[in-house]
């Protein structure tokens, strides 16, 4: 069954439209790829599906119930928004590290601060916090920093900065993984690291949805993929039919020009 | 003599450094709030926060005291709602600098604000935190990073411009200073006790710059 399904998104930025008419689902355990040039609307896209931005039009639905509909404004009260973006975990271009805040507490802020919503918070904050704790190292240790739990972001390489950030989206345990160009502010020696925790998560089932120019990771990586264009998806199919079989035009001048250089 | 001078002039000095504490006591946190008016998304209030912040900003502080000293008192039947003598005084100069400063405060803090880039607030969003905990955990830390350099600036400003209180004759130094020069405790025509009180504005100059210093090193464990 299907844990994620997008119908008929349509986004404006002021007079142009950005996003057209994007539907797509997404099935639990399956790893989704955006592939396109800039400005053909995937990071907007991925900024919809976390209440980043507001669709003009269309419904997104998780796990079979709608959490979003444009035409319905009860969908959209900000209290509510705050729960339902943690069907969504988000992992930046530019990291977006708490700067003041170490590795770790990067990875059990949020965590810690939406435990005081706990009833049993007050009889129990000793053990919850701790519990927290314990999770946050455990993540890091998965991402191989333990060592680097203490660290303040501007003492980690950009290759570990991400690896924190994936931690910290991870912590909070998304339906939905979502990357936005999680390489594309890296060094091409530190790019390998982070492909490589990825290419893991996609390997312990982890629902994702991962916006890359990173052609070969994504045939690899993603069961399937999308090439989006103009703010509209051209193709989707199997990763490695899109990838090295593509059906339309637009497709096969997009990768053309990445298999050049 | 010099014991004399050296005791009025630590009076007045004690009022400085009351109107400058009041002043920052008022000012931080109301600057605070008129920052916020001053980027609220709803247009008549950020109109109405940024006109006073260009009236309070574009004149001058002694101009600012004299009105709320004197037309206070013309304008209500009940008369001047300032306490008669030195407390009176004391006050009107409070409230004339809490507002002023409070200006010249919001600014520095929505350039603070604004600094800090938009991924911060995203990246604190998409965690499931409310506003007030993006801006408690998240935002302020990072403002406050960057608004020492300028606000030591402005509080350094600060305790030289009390002595315009003066004007409505608040006894802060400068005025202990002068009253020896015109005639006082028995003294008159003496010049070095108002130039004397320059010394004590370097010395706490002096001390805040150390003070500044050392939140700036505090804060130097993240960029």
């Amino acid at each position: 069954m299907s844990i994620l399904e997008v119908h008929n998104i349509e986004k404006h930025f002021g007079p142009t439209r950005v996003l057209e008419d994007i539907s797509f689902s997404l099935d639990q355990g399956q790893a989704l790829a955006i592939i396109g040039s800039s400005g053909s609307g995937k990071t907007t896209l991925l900024r919809c599906l976390n209440f980043l931005e507001k669709p003009d039009r269309g419904t997104i639905s998780v796990g079979g119930s709608v959490i979003f509909d444009a035409a319905d404004p009860a969908t959209q009260r900000e209290s509510e928004v705050r729960k339902k973006r943690l069907h969504f975990g988000m992992v930046f271009q530019s990291f977006n590290l708490f700067p003041q805040y170490t590795a770790l507490k990067n990875v059990t802020l949020a965590k810690e601060l939406l435990s005081q919503e706990r009833p049993d918070f007050k009889q129990n904050k000793k053990a919850i916090l701790e519990q927290i704790q314990i999770e946050g190292q455990e993540l890091l240790a998965k991402m191989g920093l333990s060592e680097r739990a203490n660290h303040y972001p501007s003492q980690l390489s950009g290759g570990q900065q991400q690896r924190v950030a994936i931690a910290r989206a991870l912590a909070l345990k998304p339906d939905i993984l979502c990357f936005d160009e999680p390489t594309s502010a890296l060094d091409p020696e530190l790019t390998g690291e982070v492909l490589k925790v990825i290419r893991s998560l996609a390997e312990q089932k982890t629902t994702m949805i991962i916006v890359t120019h990173e052609m070969a990771f994504a045939r690899d990586v993603a069961d399937d993929v999308i090439f989006m264009d103009g703010g509209v998806i051209v193709e989707k199919g199997p990763a490695r039919d899109v990838i090295e079989h593509p059906r339309e035009e637009r497709t096969r001048q997009f990768l053309s020009r990445y298999s050049e250089n | 003599m010099f014991l004399t001078v050296i005791g009025a002039l630590n009076e007045g000095f004690i009022q400085t450094l009351k109107l400058f504490a009041v002043t920052l006591i008022g000012a931080l946190p109301l600057g605070l709030v008129v920052s916020f008016g001053s980027m609220s998304r709803f247009t008549p209030l950020r109109w109405l926060s940024r006109t006073v912040v260009w009236i309070i900003r574009g004149t001058p502080l002694m101009l600012q005291l004299i009105i709320i000293f004197y037309i206070p008192g013309y304008l209500l039947p009940s008369g001047s709602p300032w306490p008669s003598g030195e407390s009176g005084r004391f006050l009107a100069s409070a409230v004339a600098f809490i507002i002023n400063y409070a200006c010249y405060f919001s600014e520095i803090y929505r350039g603070g604000i604004q600094g800090v880039p938009v991924g911060q607030q995203e990246a604190g969003e998409v965690l499931g935190m409310t506003k007030g905990q993006i801006f408690r955990h998240i935002t302020l830390l990072q403002m406050i990073k960057r608004i020492v350099p300028p606000m030591s600036n402005e509080i350094i400003t600060l305790v030289k411009d009390t002595s315009i209180a003066r004007i409505i004759s608040m006894q802060e130094i400068i005025w202990a200073g002068y009253a020896f020069l015109k005639g006082s405790h028995g003294y008159s025509g003496l010049l070095w006790p108002l130039f004397f009180t320059g010394i004590y504005y370097l010395l706490f100059n002096g001390l805040l710059t150390l003070l500044f210093g050392w939140v700036e090193k505090k804060l130097d464990y993240f960029r």
